[in-house]
């Protein structure tokens, strides 16, 4: 009888199930759901509304946080599937891969034994270039050519990237605050 | 946002009544109200004209309780009794006030949130802010003649959740419904951007008496959105005094000061750091107590030399805010200036410098907050289609709790748009483990001793399992005020704890109700009165609302469902007619359960209806 949570989120904002998607869509969609369930709309309305409004807005901006992050929205079209990413228990990782990230670590630790802000910000540059590279693999495995495994793949790989830029930001505030 | 076409279910309740409403700046050194009149914001003078209200509360010898000007007044004399700014004790313990020295007031311990020693008993923040509160909200009574329905309070972005919930107590302490507690940079670029029709990256430097905050904001299309907010909520102008009155004691070699006359030498330093505002340099007098004289001129570039490591503390929140808002100086289409303390020329140029553009100074920094809370409790009351403009708020602190080894695990990142909930499964280490202690944190830190401990609360009788075994999911709510609430369920056995996180540092429902005694000085048919008053105001714009909405809606229920909801439309018509306050209330309560499935119904057809205007005025 409450409000349609069976919904996905991409039905919520009226977009096309798939990940890629047209951010600035996502947006103006995210905006506008926004605007019309904001608690605000509703503090001098009874408390039923306020309630609903209350569920509904944390429910649009849940929706938005996941499809707007590439990471999120992969792993989300994933479930959607009833594919499992198993981040937490699927650890092996092609050796190539495990390579890069010692190397990452390395000079992630290098750059702030040195103090050093400039190499630190040049490091997230670079590795933002990666995480692009990888998202593009994942909008060919998701949209293109359907490959779930090799999908769940990149997921895990980009949750490893994200942790080395989260790793790296908190490396700069450290020095510079 | 003129492609909307929605019905506003809220706000079509009853558009012709206009409802009193106002916004209150709540701050360390001065507080205002103020109002929307005839379309535009206006602060509310007191009967003298004046428009500040010092946030200073005196508990005089004769029982009295003395806020604003007249206490100030008195500062230097009973500094013990006189209470300033008491807003940076707000939501804290003992062991987060820095210099217990320096202050004149005599702090005791007390559960969660400290305490003042004063010749009225211990007083605790939350209680003298509430005089503050009720001055103004007489004040505004008085002014607008009748009762406020409701009022927007401004806090810093930068309170934690102990802080909003000792405001919003406070607020319910004095008597005044909290529509909503407004972040006070966010109502500031209120103000400028209605006034102004602005569009862009704004970043609001806020230095005010005693808390310094930035935001970072987007504005596009009537849409305020609150990229960032940073700042130091022990950082303000109350230092730059401070600066001038440790100059002073050096000039003049001065040591052992009575309390008396510490006061007495901010107060000068005060003025002196106001003077230099407008004139090149001033000159500082003082009797002390000892007979002793200070005499001293104090110049601007001085003052400049000695205030430079402050205007620099301020521009690391600054730098970090950015950053957080993935934005560089280049992005910034204005810099608004927010606070008295913004008036220092020292202030106005070291922001200048780093943004590499001169800040916008064009509204009185005092009253540019409490006149945005205005603009913003205006349309909370329903005095104005909200169509035109919507904030959307985020967390300005992250939420998370304790995992093994006293690490914090972020649940909730800051800068969240809010509303938001998030929940995250946990385990048992244990074989057997019946009970699992939850300690909810905010901050960003990895050590659990590094952030703010929220709450504490177990979740039991979770059904022995091996370790692992058990899923316990906990889930974290913040509502539009930015305060949290956190479920513990285990989800093979149902097993559920809740709690609303005011912990140790809010008060309890029934304190709050002791204390509203206590504090009312009428009699008990007059607070009667005023509670059927409210009930029946509440109850019949409930029914005027759900009118509305049967009107536009009406086909979204059907006939045995809206049988049932015009049952209890009579049932509430029939409970007022008594005049009693417990039957409009429990009526009211029922019609507003009853017409929730239908409220849901409307919410999600207005959505989709939202969406498709604008996805059809797109094409």
């Amino acid at each position: 009888m409450s409000a349609d949570f069976s919904q996905d989120h991409f039905a919520l904002f009226q977009l096309p199930r798939r990940f890629r998607i047209d951010a600035a869509q996502l947006d103006s969609a995210w905006r506008t759901a926004a605007a019309a369930a904001h608690p605000d709309r509703f503090a001098a309305a009874g408390d039923a509304e306020k309630r609903v409004a209350l569920m509904q807005a944390t429910r649009i901006n849940e929706a938005y946080q996941t499809l707007k992050s590439p990471l999120a929205r992969a792993r989300y079209l994933l479930t959607l599937a009833g594919v499992d990413t198993a981040e937490e228990t699927n650890t092996s990782m092609p050796p190539a891969f495990l390579m890069a990230q010692m190397e990452w670590r390395e000079s992630i630790e290098d750059a702030r034994h040195g103090k050093d802000v400039a190499a630190l910000e040049a490091l997230t540059a670079q590795l933002r270039g990666d995480v692009k590279a990888l998202e593009e693999e994942l909008a060919t495995v998701l949209d293109d050519a359907p490959d779930h495994a090799a999908a769940a793949l990149l997921v895990r790989k980009l949750r490893f990237l994200e942790k080395l830029d989260q790793e790296i930001g908190d490396a700069i505030e450290a020095l510079l605050y | 946002m003129a492609l909307l076409q929605i019905a506003e279910p809220g706000l079509s309740a009853a558009p012709h009544q206009h409802r009193l409403a106002v916004g209150i700046d709540l701050g360390t050194t001065n507080s205002l109200v103020a109002t929307v009149r005839s379309g535009s914001a206006v602060v509310l003078p007191d009967e003298q004209g004046r428009n500040l209200l010092p946030s200073v509360v005196r508990y005089a010898p004769d029982g009295d309780t003395v806020v604003g000007y007249a206490a100030q007044a008195e500062q230097s004399r009973d500094a013990a009794n006189t209470v300033v700014s008491v807003k940076r004790f707000m939501g804290r313990g003992l062991v987060d006030i820095q210099d217990v020295g320096r202050s004149p007031y005599r702090f005791v311990d007390a559960p969660g949130m400290v305490q003042l020693v004063t010749r009225a008993g211990n007083k605790s923040p939350v209680e003298v802010s509430a005089d503050i509160l009720r001055t103004l909200k007489e004040r505004a009574e008085r002014s607008l003649g009748g009762d406020l329905v409701g009022a927007v309070i401004t806090v810093p972005a930068y309170f934690d959740d102990a802080q909003r919930q000792a405001t919003k107590d406070a607020a319910r302490l004095a008597g005044l419904n909290v529509l909503r507690l407004l972040n006070e940079p966010t109502a500031a670029a209120i103000a400028y951007g209605l006034d102004n029709d602005s569009e862009g990256t704004y970043v609001v430097y806020d230095l005010g008496g005693g808390t310094f905050d930035v935001s970072v904001l987007a504005l596009s299309r009537g849409v305020f959105e609150v990229l960032a907010t940073s700042g130091d909520s022990s950082l303000g102008g109350d230092d730059f005094d401070h600066r001038i009155y440790c100059w002073i004691l050096e000039q003049a070699s001065l040591h052992g000061l009575t309390a008396q006359d510490t006061r007495l030498l901010l107060t000068r330093a005060r003025e002196a750091k106001e003077a230099l505002s407008e004139h090149a340099s001033t000159r500082i007098t003082a009797l002390l107590s000892d007979g002793l004289t200070v005499d001293l001129e104090l110049s601007q570039a001085t003052f400049h030399d000695i205030s430079k490591t402050l205007l620099d503390k301020t521009l690391l929140p600054v730098r970090k805010a950015l950053r957080d808002a993935k934005i560089t100086i280049d992005d910034v289409k204005g810099v608004v200036m927010v606070g008295g303390a913004t008036r220092m020329p020292q202030v106005q140029k070291a922001v200048g410098d780093f943004f590499g553009r001169p800040p916008l100074t064009n509204l009185d920094p005092d009253k540019v907050v409490a006149l945005g809370a205005a603009i913003q409790a205006d349309v909370l009351a329903g005095n104005k289609g909200g169509e035109d403009w919507l904030l959307l708020d985020v967390i300005p602190l992250s939420l998370g709790i304790e995992t093994m080894g006293g690490l914090a695990e972020k649940i909730i990142p800051r800068n969240s748009t809010i509303p938001v909930a998030r929940a995250q499964e946990f385990t048992t280490f244990k074989d057997g483990q019946t009970a699992m202690s939850i300690h909810v944190l905010q901050g960003e830190r990895e050590l659990v001793a590094d952030c703010r401990s929220l709450a504490k609360f177990v979740l039991r009788g979770i059904p022995p399992m091996v370790a692992g075994a058990a899923r316990i999911r906990v889930t974290f709510q913040v509502d539009a005020d930015g305060l949290l609430s956190v479920t513990a369920r285990e989800l093979t056995s149902g097993v559920e704890a809740h709690i609303e996180v005011k912990p140790s540092y809010g008060l309890s429902d029934d304190e709050i109700s002791r204390m509203l005694t206590e504090s009312m000085t009428h009699v008990q048919d007059d607070i009667n009165a005023r509670k059927l008053r409210e009930a029946i105001v509440d109850a019949e714009s409930l029914i005027a609302a759900i009118h509305a909405a049967l009107e536009v809606d009406g086909d979204l229920l059907a006939a045995e469902e809206r049988a049932e909801l015009d049952g209890a439309l009579a049932g509430l018509h029939t409970a007022i007619a008594p005049q009693q306050t417990r039957e409009v209330n429990a009526a009211t309560q029922r019609l507003n359960q009853i017409s929730e499935p239908f409220a849901a119904r409307r919410m999600d057809r207005n959505i989709q209806r939202a969406l498709k205007g604008k996805n059809i005025g797109a094409l």
